[in-house]
C-alpha cells in the first residue's frame, strides 16, 4: 500500500531489469523507490523459467531462473525498495504521473521524479504469424504453457507439436517430455536453429525429440480441440513445397516464434519507439526521448542473456536516481506563493528563490473584496515584511501588480512560503 | 586405435563444437574450446551428466509447485528415474531458497534444492 503520492523513482515491472534498477537507484541516493508489479509476486518471467543456465556472468554460477530472481529480490528488500504487487499500471503521462489499479491497492495516482520502464516483452501469437485453418482450443504460446506447467501445475495436453526452434520452445519440449507428455516434433521455418545450440543438445537431442528445419505448419486440423497439424517443407523464400505435406496427430500446438518488447504504456507517455527493436529510442543513460523516463531490459530490445538485462537495469537505475536528485533540488528551490488576507489568487503560484539573484520577480493578484480607500499590498514570510506597495483602492475587477525586489534575496532564502495580503492603510 | 568424437559443448551459451580424439575412454586431445569445455567433453564421453530442474508439490504455498534443481550435474541416463522419485515428493510452505528437499537422491550424492523462497499463501 502506498502512503505517498510522490516518489523519487518509480519502476514499472519487477523482473530482473526492474529489480536491478530499483537496487541501483537506492544505492545511488534515491530516497524512495517504488516498484509496481501486476503479478502477485516479484521476479518477472524468471519465476516460470525454472531451468538452469542463468547467472553465469553475474554470479559465475549456473542457476535456475527463480534462484537468479531471488538474489535480486533479497537485495531489493535489503535496500528498502518499496513494492506494490497485484497492481497494473494503466497510464503514464510525459509529466511522470502514474495511474495504476489493483485488487488491494485500489486506484493509485502518484507522481515520480523519474520513471524506469521495465515491462519486459511478450510472445508473438498466432494472429501475428497467420496460420490458416480452424481455431480450435489447444494452440498456445510456449510461455503460456511454461507458466501453467511450471508454476500452476497444469498440463495443457499430452501430444505436442512445437512451432519455432526458439529457446522457450526447446526448453518446453524437454519439460513436457519430463512431465510424461509426448513431443512429436519441433518445426522451424528457417534453415537453421533460432535458439542456442546448448538447448538443442540438452533439450532435444537428450530426449530424442526430432527437429525439422525449413518446415512449418500449413494448417491446423480439429473442430473443438486440435486433432492434428499439417506440416510442410518450405524453400528459401518460405514457399511451401507441394507434395511435402505431412499430417501429425497431436492435441496441442505450442508457438515459440519470438518475443516483442511490451510498449503500450511507453507510447501513452509519448515515448518514441524504434520500429526495428520494437523498444524505445534510448541514450547511453537509457533515457528515452521524454526527460526523466528511462527504460531497461527486454522492454528496450530482446536480450540474449538475463545478465545483460540486469546490467542495463543497473545503469538505468543510476541514471534515474541522478535525474530524481536534480528534480528534487529544483523543487527545493521553489517557494509557494499563497493568497492571504483579501487575496483571491496570485500568479505565479511558486517562484524559484534563485531568480532574485538576477532580477526582481513580478507578482499579479486579484482581491476578494473591494476596498475603496488606500491599501497596502504586502508580501510576507510569516510576520516578516518582504515587500510592500501602496494603492489608492483595490477592486476585484482590476489586477494588482507587485514586485519582489532583488534586495529581498536573503529574506526569501529563509522562507518556506510567502503570503500575499491586501489590507487597509 | 584412436577415434574422433564430435561433442557439442553446453557449458556456456557459445555452444562450441568440440572434437575429441580418444582411445576408448582415454582422451588424447580436445579441440578447440576452453578449459571448462574440455572438462565437459571428457565427462560427456565417459559419464554424461546434466543439471536437472523440475518441480515438486508444495502444501500451503503461494503456488502449488515449488521449483527445484540438482545441486550438481546428475547422470543423464537416470533423469526419468529422478523425475519419478520427485513426483511423489511433497514439501510444506514456507521454504527458503537452497533448502535441501531430497538428500543424496538415488544414491548419486546429488541433493535436490529449492530454487526459490516460497511463502505461505
Ligand atoms: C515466456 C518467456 C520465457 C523466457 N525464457 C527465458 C530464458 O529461459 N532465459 C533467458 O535468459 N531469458 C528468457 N526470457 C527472456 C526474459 O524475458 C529475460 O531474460 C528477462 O526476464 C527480462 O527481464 P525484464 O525485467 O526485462 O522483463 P520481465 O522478466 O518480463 O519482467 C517484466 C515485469 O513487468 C511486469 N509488467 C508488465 N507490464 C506491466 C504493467 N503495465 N504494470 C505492472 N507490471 C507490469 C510483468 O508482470 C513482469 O513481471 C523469456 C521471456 C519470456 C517472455
Ligand atoms: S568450450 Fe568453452 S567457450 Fe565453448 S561452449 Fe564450452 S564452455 Fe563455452
Amino acid at each position: 500500500m502506498t502512503t505517498k503520492d510522490r516518489y523519487d523513482v518509480v519502476i514499472i515491472g519487477a523482473g530482473p531489469g526492474g529489480l536491478a534498477a530499483a537496487i541501483a537507484a537506492r544505492q545511488n541516493g534515491a530516497e524512495d523507490v517504488l516498484v509496481i508489479e501486476r503479478d502477485k509476486e516479484l521476479g518477472g518471467i524468471l519465476q516460470q523459467c525454472i531451468h538452469n543456465g542463468f547467472g553465469l556472468e553475474t554470479f559465475q554460477q549456473d542457476l535456475p531462473g527463480p534462484s537468479y530472481a531471488q538474489r535480486f529480490i533479497d537485495q531489493a528488500l535489503d535496500h528498502g525498495v518499496e513494492f506494490l504487487l497485484d497492481t497494473m499500471v494503466l497510464d503514464i503521462s510525459s509529466q511522470r504521473r502514474i495511474f495504476a489499479t489493483g485488487k488491494h491497492s485500489g486506484i493509485v495516482d502518484l507522481t515520480a521524479r523519474s520513471v524506469v520502464l521495465s515491462m519486459g516483452c511478450r510472445e508473438r501469437t498466432r494472429a501475428q504469424i497467420r496460420i490458416p485453418g480452424m481455431r480450435p482450443a489447444g494452440v498456445y504460446t510456449a510461455g503460456t504453457a511454461q507458466r501453467w506447467v511450471n508454476v500452476e501445475g497444469f498440463m495443457p495436453g499430452s501430444r505436442y507439436v512445437i512451432l519455432g526452434s526458439g529457446d522457450i520452445g526447446m526448453i518446453m519440449a524437454r519439460r513436457l517430455t519430463l512431465e510424461g507428455a509426448h513431443v512429436e516434433r519441433v518445426l522451424e521455418v528457417m534453415p537453421y536453429l533460432t535458439g542456442l545450440t546448448r538447448n538443442y543438445v540438452q533439450c532435444l537431442m537428450d530426449f530424442d525429440i526430432p527437429l525439422q528445419l525449413s518446415h512449418t505448419v500449413k494448417r491446423i486440423i480439429g473442430h473443438k480441440r486440435v486433432e492434428a497439424v499439417e506440416t510442410v517443407r518450405v524453400d528459401e523464400r518460405w514457399n511451401p513445397i507441394p507434395g511435402s505435406e505431412e499430417i501429425i496427430p497431436c492435441d496441442t500446438m505450442l508457438l515459440s516464434v519470438g518475443l516483442i518488447p511490451e510498449n503500450e504504456l511507453s507510447r501513452q507517455a509519448g515515448v518514441l519507439i524504434d520500429p526495428l527493436t520494437g523498444g524505445p529510442f534510448v541514450d547511453d543513460s537509457f533515457q528515452t526521448n521524454i526527460p526523466g523516463i528511462f527504460a531497461a531490459g527486454n522492454v528496450v530490445h530482446v536480450y540474449d542473456l538475463v545478465d545483460w538485462v540486469s546490467e542495463a537495469g543497473r545503469l538505468a537505475g543510476i541514471s534515474a536516481a541522478r535525474f530524481a536528485a536534480q528534480v528534487r533540488r529544483k523543487e527545493n528551490r521553489l517557494v509557494p506563493l499563497l493568497a492571504g488576507e483579501n487575496v483571491r489568487y496570485v500568479v505565479p503560484h511558486r517562484m524559484d528563490r534563485e531568480t532574485l539573484a538576477e532580477t526582481p520577480v513580478r507578482l499579479q493578484l486579484r482581491v476578494r473584496q473591494p476596498i475603496e480607500s488606500p491599501v497596502w499590498v504586502e508580501v510576507r514570510n510569516r510576520t516578516n515584511l518582504i515587500a510592500r506597495k501602496g494603492e489608492l483602492y483595490a477592486r476585484p475587477g482590476e489586477i494588482i501588480t507587485l514586485e519582489i525586489p532583488t534586495t529581498a534575496y536573503d529574506e526569501v532564502q529563509k522562507a518556506d512560503e510567502l503570503t500575499l495580503a491586501v489590507v487597509k492603510r | 586405435m584412436s577415434e574422433k568424437t564430435k561433442i557439442l559443448c553446453i557449458t556456456c551459451p557459445k555452444g562450441c563444437t568440440l572434437e575429441v580424439s580418444h582411445e576408448g575412454q582415454t582422451i588424447l586431445e580436445v579441440k578447440p574450446g576452453c578449459k571448462r569445455g574440455h572438462a565437459y567433453a571428457a565427462n560427456e564421453l565417459v559419464n554424461p551428466r546434466r543439471m536437472v530442474a523440475t518441480t515438486v508439490n508444495i502444501r500451503g504455498g503461494l503456488h502449488p509447485l515449488l521449483p527445484v534443481y540438482t545441486s550438481a550435474p546428475f547422470p543423464k541416463g537416470r533423469i526419468h528415474e529422478l523425475r519419478e522419485v520427485l513426483r511423489k515428493v511433497e514439501v510444506q510452505a514456507p521454504i527458503r531458497m537452497g533448502a535441501v528437499v531430497v538428500e543424496d537422491i538415488l544414491g548419486t550424492g546429488v541433493n535436490i534444492l529449492a530454487s526459490r523462497d516460497m511463502a505461505q499463501a
